[in-house]
């Protein structure tokens, strides 16, 4: 009998039917039509995803093969979805915060053309289409197609008001970027296919095929899938495309940021967690650069003034986070915070994007302030959200940032220190952004002031409903010290992490430690919110940073950096080799050869210049001919 | 009998061309001509595909040991389909360019059509120079007559190149006839047994005529001129398909005759094409003419098929196969793009345009896709050609630089997306200016052709597996040949 799941192939049609639709229809049609289009798509996927994860959580798990993608030799890669417990999970937070990011563009991208309007929602529904197929994908070869599948979709999306040559340059700093980590990406998979002969999930996870492997060869390919997770999930090197990615509408930031694109990296490496397992080396390498990444970007995030800015980096940081988790092996703590920052960070985006529609297209915080009295939902909601990424008590981002902190202090007391330290920076600018946005009074135009109004329904509807799961979403992963087996997401992805469990011996941290750190930090987290919101709601951070706070509104100057180091060196070779190689060496070679052949013939006088092909061709002709006669007249 | 009819139809449409005066008709005849000439094309892919279709042989000069033989493989079969879609397709973008004594330009183009046919269908060493030698004269005459200001020494150059490589190659060919009693039979090729010292030698005549051809750094450099200076109908076929006669000189007359030097200077060509890869997308980032740009490009892509060939791997030749084919289909659509805005604005200087997205937004969409094609972006034909053929080079067992050359002939992914989107955001994103301002959108006979194009790069995108089932018997018998090892000395 066929496994109900084989109809998993549902959830990535109705958004590939969406962009189909609205992209060839973008000019017949009416914008509600368009947007009930776009979002409906989403919803059915999200309906589908729905089952799917009941079907899974019954214990149903599948891998639905419907054709062979391709098949050369030995090599088999069919077109195939996995459906279990990790790519349910991600199933539900893709399709379901993606539908309320379409419900919320409807009402904000309003005011353009219905052209554009439809141009828009189709991109909208490819990208989420490509997530799906990265998440659902059985083998290495489908998700990578998702993999740069995303990639396009944000390059699109970042640069979709394609007029601005700022905006066009982003959008391709995005994909070349990426592109850096595909490339790793690639190699990893053809070494794979070179030592186990295949890339499908649940081949290459075997006991048979993992025997294949040695310890250098399940370094190498470890250490370049995270490669290319560093460039999609934007970690150092990679990052510094992720900022610049605002570019696009805001409701595009808070689907790449929030339910696609950047949680790619996360997903890649949870679900090859075996491998990783068995590559500790790299995983402290990720730990280490996980960590880096999220204190690099929380001393950046301190100060910036543009509310997109400042969101961009915090994602950046809690991006190392998850990083961090993963290098410490606390595989479901990273999928955990994966969604509980869908949350809190989709709702912060959305937020933004509310702001921003209030202000008028104004995105500098310095030009803010008092927000909180014109925008009442918006306000809370938002805060809502900081009070959830800074993890105080009770909301989601306490429970997951808590036990990516305890995994940390199980490795190493200095992972987790300096964990700590940045979740405490996260509390500072989080509260500063607040502060300073919605506190205080309002420092904007007398005429700005007057057009201070809440957003429409469609946008305030998905910021409530984000901001009741950025509440309630952590109670799924209720910490054992707290109560004893309430970590029902653990319990629920045992299954995918369980050849992990066995490789990895467990540190053990007693309950009175756990306590302990919890507490202390807590109280630590809560002074720096205090602190930050009372001093930013007085005296907004106003002045022309200096000295290291310039450094830090610079961003390190690590995009000038790599300027200097990377892309203008590349320039100047192209052009040495364009201007003096290529016209003065090689073809001055080839020119000076041809040059002394024509001057030997001029000699022998039987070419004169500029005849030569008639010569050629006479010559060429009339061998033509005697073929030609010899062929019919032989006989 | 497909096999003949694939040379004889356009031979004789194209002499036939000659005599119809008034442009128009020659073009309506040229058109039907091409069309007929994928029909054989077809019938030879679905209902007539047997063996005693596929090929004809004549007896011809035997005293000298050649026979007039012609056959399809798997190989021949998609070159020669994607020659017989070239054409028509050429013919359908540039239906409103009027050339000045046109009907001998339709002509010209026919007869190279016969020509790269016979050179993808002859199984017999003299027959295969012929057709070599008649698929250039008339890109010659085409490039000569109808192209840009520097046409005369451009076109003088790119003849005297490519004939002084097909010079030594005719030389080279002799000498394996001798060695092969007197037989240019394709077969009798394949059975000579030469030695390694006559190998080397005889390996770098072909290698060269075969690179100049293609062409693989530092054998290009009559190429961006000559794309530059042809008309763009011209341009098209030249990149399109003849470049693909280069590719199919190795695959079918060089490594499976040469098999022991192919092993011991492969690795020497590999680094020609893989410096060229680099080489060419470095350059091509400093380009502002648009069709300069995609032949640098078109330089880096050919390198990577020449690198994979002498990778010898199953699933890097069944890429080079797919590949040639894609490349051939992709290049033409970028080129129909490049013709329609230099026939609008009269310009292809990307410096000087800018923003036609917003008053051309059908043409802007099937420039991304075929540009993206063009760098291999995954559910596109570009993609599943360089997967094979990275794969086939990393996991290659003939050389130990495997790893090498897939890292660094990767770069040229990473370059070719940074050209490539450099292009499309110069020329069509941005804001209008003076000249683009009046930018129109495609007529219907372009459309129709990038809808086609478009097509082709979507299905077999997704599904390749009819293009890789029809070229696996033949990379078996490559590989077979090429194997060193099973080689009795």
């Amino acid at each position: 009998m066929k496994n109900a799941l084989q109809l998993a192939y549902l959830i990535p049609l109705f958004p590939l039917l969406g962009f189909l639709l609205n992209g060839l229809g973008r000019k017949y049609f009416s914008k509600s039509l368009i947007g009930t289009i776009g979002s409906g798509a989403i919803l059915a996927s999200f309906a589908v995803s729905l089952w799917v994860f009941f079907q899974v959580k019954s214990g149903n798990t599948h891998v639905a093969h419907y054709f062979n993608f391709i098949s050369v030799g030995d090599l088999k890669i069919p077109f195939a979805f996995q459906i279990d417990q990790l790519s349910s999970l991600f199933l539900l937070i893709i399709t379901g915060i993606g539908f309320l990011i379409h419900l919320y563009s409807t009402a904000y991208m309003h005011d353009e053309k219905p052209e554009h309007f439809g141009r828009y929602f189709a991109y909208l529904n490819l990208f989420v289409f490509s997530m799906l197929l990265l998440v659902m994908g059985a083998n290495f070869v489908i998700m990578f197609i998702g993999w740069e599948g995303v990639g396009l979709c944000s390059y699109l999306l970042i640069g979709f008001w394609f007029r601005k040559e700022e905006y066009n340059k982003a959008a391709s700093k995005a994909f070349i970027m990426n592109r850096i980590g595909d490339l790793a990406f690639l190699i990893a998979l053809f070494w794979l296919i070179n030592k186990t002969g295949t890339v499908t999930f649940l081949e290459v996870f075997s006991a048979e095929s993992l025997s294949k492997l040695s310890d250098r060869d399940i370094t190498v390919i470890t250490a370049l899938l995270f490669v290319g997770a560093t460039g999609k999930s934007a970690q150092i090197p990679l990052y510094t495309w992720l900022p610049d990615a605002m570019a696009g509408p805001t409701p595009v930031s808070a689907l790449i940021h929030a339910a696609t694109m950047v949680t790619a990296g996360i997903y890649m490496i949870a679900r090859s967690n075996v491998l990783y397992s068995m590559a500790p080396a790299v995983m402290t390498v990720i730990a280490i650069v996980g960590l880096a990444t999220a204190l690099l970007a929380a001393t950046i995030a301190l100060k910036q003034n543009d509310i997109k800015k400042v969101l961009a980096y915090s994602t950046v940081s809690q991006l190392g986070y998850m990083f961090l988790a993963l290098g410490t092996g606390s595989y479901v703590a990273a999928v955990f915070h994966v969604m509980t920052h869908a949350f809190f960070k989709a709702l912060m985006f959305l937020g933004s994007g509310s702001v921003i529609h209030a202000m008028g297209g104004e995105q500098d915080i310095r030009k803010m302030g008092g927000l909180s009295k014109y925008m009442k939902i918006t306000n809370i909601t938002f805060l809502v959200g900081c009070l959830a990424i800074a993890g105080i008590p009770g909301l989601s981002g306490f429970f997951s940032k808590d036990e990516i902190l305890a995994g940390a202090f199980a490795t190493s007391p200095v992972f987790y220190a300096i964990g700590l330290f940045t979740a405490l920076l996260t509390a500072f600018y989080m509260f500063r952004l607040y502060a300073t946005t919605f506190r205080g009074s309002f420092r904007g135009t007398h005429e700005q002031e007057h057009h201070l109004h809440e957003s429409p329904a469609a946008m305030t509807i998905p910021l409530i409903v984000l901001a009741v799961l950025s509440i309630v979403g952590g109670y799924v992963g209720v910490p054992e010290f707290i109560a004893a087996g309430a970590h029902s997401l653990k319990d629920f992805l045992y299954p995918v992490f369980e050849p992990s469990y066995k490789i990895l011996q467990e540190h053990h941290v007693s309950h009175e430690t756990e306590w302990g750190l919890t507490i202390g930090s807590t109280i630590a987290i809560l002074a720096v919110v205090i602190y930050a919101w009372t001093r930013f709601s007085k005296k907004p951070d106003l002045a022309e940073p200096q000295g290291l706070g310039k450094v830090l509104a610079n961003k390190w100057y690590v995009d000038e950096i790599y300027d200097a180091v990377i892309v203008k060196p590349l320039n100047k070779l192209g052009a040495l080799l364009n201007n003096i190689v290529e016209t003065k060496v090689i073809d001055g070679i080839v020119n000076g050869v041809g040059r002394l052949v024509n001057y030997g013939g001029r000699q022998l006088r039987w070419v004169q210049s500029g005849q030569v092909g008639l010569y050629v061709l006479l010559m060429v002709l009339s061998m033509i001919v005697i073929f030609v006669l010899q062929f019919f007249f032989r006989k | 009998m497909i096999a003949l009819l694939l040379i004889l139809v356009p031979l004789l449409s194209g002499i036939a061309t000659f005599f119809i005066k008034k442009e128009q008709a020659a073009r309506s005849w040229a058109m039907l001509a091409a069309v007929v000439t994928l029909a054989v094309s077809l019938l030879g892919l679905t209902v007539l595909n047997k063996a005693n279709y596929l090929s004809f042989h004549a007896t011809w000069l035997p005293e000298l040991g050649s026979s007039f033989s012609v056959g399809l493989d798997g190989m021949g079969q998609l070159l020669c389909l994607l020659t017989s879609l070239a054409f028509p397709l050429v013919f359908l973008a540039t239906w409103r360019r009027s050339y000045p004594n046109g009907h001998s330009f339709f002509g010209w183009m026919l007869l190279a059509q016969a020509g790269l046919m016979g050179v993808f269908l002859a199984t017999d060493a003299l027959l295969f120079y012929f057709f070599w030698e008649l698929a250039l004269v008339p890109m010659y005459f085409i490039c000569s007559r109808w192209g840009g200001e520097r046409r005369i020494p451009v076109t003088f150059k790119f003849f005297v190149y490519t004939f002084a490589g097909s010079v030594i190659m005719l030389v080279g060919l002799l000498y394996v006839y001798f060695s092969a009693g007197n037989s240019f039979a394709m077969h009798d090729f394949y059975a000579v047994r030469l030695t390694s010292k006559e190998q080397t030698f005889l390996f770098w005549m072909f290698f060269v005529a075969f690179a100049i051809k293609m062409p693989i750094f530092p054998f290009h450099t009559w190429q961006p001129d000559t794309y530059e200076q042809s008309p763009t109908a011209a341009t098209m076929i030249l990149s399109g398909v003849m470049v693909k006669m280069g590719l199919l000189g190795l695959l079918r007359w060089l490594l499976p005759v040469l098999p022991i030097s192919s092993y011991a200077w492969g690795d020497v060509a590999s680094g020609m094409a893989v410096t060229g890869i680099i080489y060419a997308s470095l350059i091509a980032m400093r380009q502002d003419d648009m069709k300069r740009l995609i032949a640098y490009s078109s330089i880096a892509h050919i390198g990577l098929m020449c690198i994979t060939i002498f990778s010898e791997h199953k699933t890097g030749l069944q890429g080079v196969m797919i590949q040639m084919f894609n490349h051939g289909i992709n290049i033409i659509g970028l080129w129909i793009i490049v013709e329609i805005i230099e026939r609008q604005f009269g310009t292809r200087k990307m410096s000087q345009l800018g923003g036609i997205a917003q008053k051309a937004p059908v043409m802007a969409i099937f420039f991304v896709i075929i540009a993206f094609a063009n760098i291999a972006l995954p559910l596109t034909n570009g993609f599943i050609g360089e997967f094979l053929m990275f794969n086939g080079i990393l996991n290659s067992t003939v050389t130990k630089y495997g790893v090498l050359l897939t890292v660094l002939a990767g770069t040229g992914i990473i370059l070719g997306a940074v050209y490539t989107l450099g292009m499309i955001r110069k020329t069509f994103y941005g804001e209008v200016n003076e000249l683009t301002a009046n930018a129109r959108d495609l007529k219907w006979n372009e459309s129709l052709a990038l809808t086609i194009i478009v097509a082709i790069i979507i299905v077999l995108g997704i599904y390749p597996q009819p293009v890789l089932n029809l070229t696996n018997e033949i990379t078996d018998t490559i590989l077979k040949n090429a194997d060193v090892l099973s080689i009795k000395k």
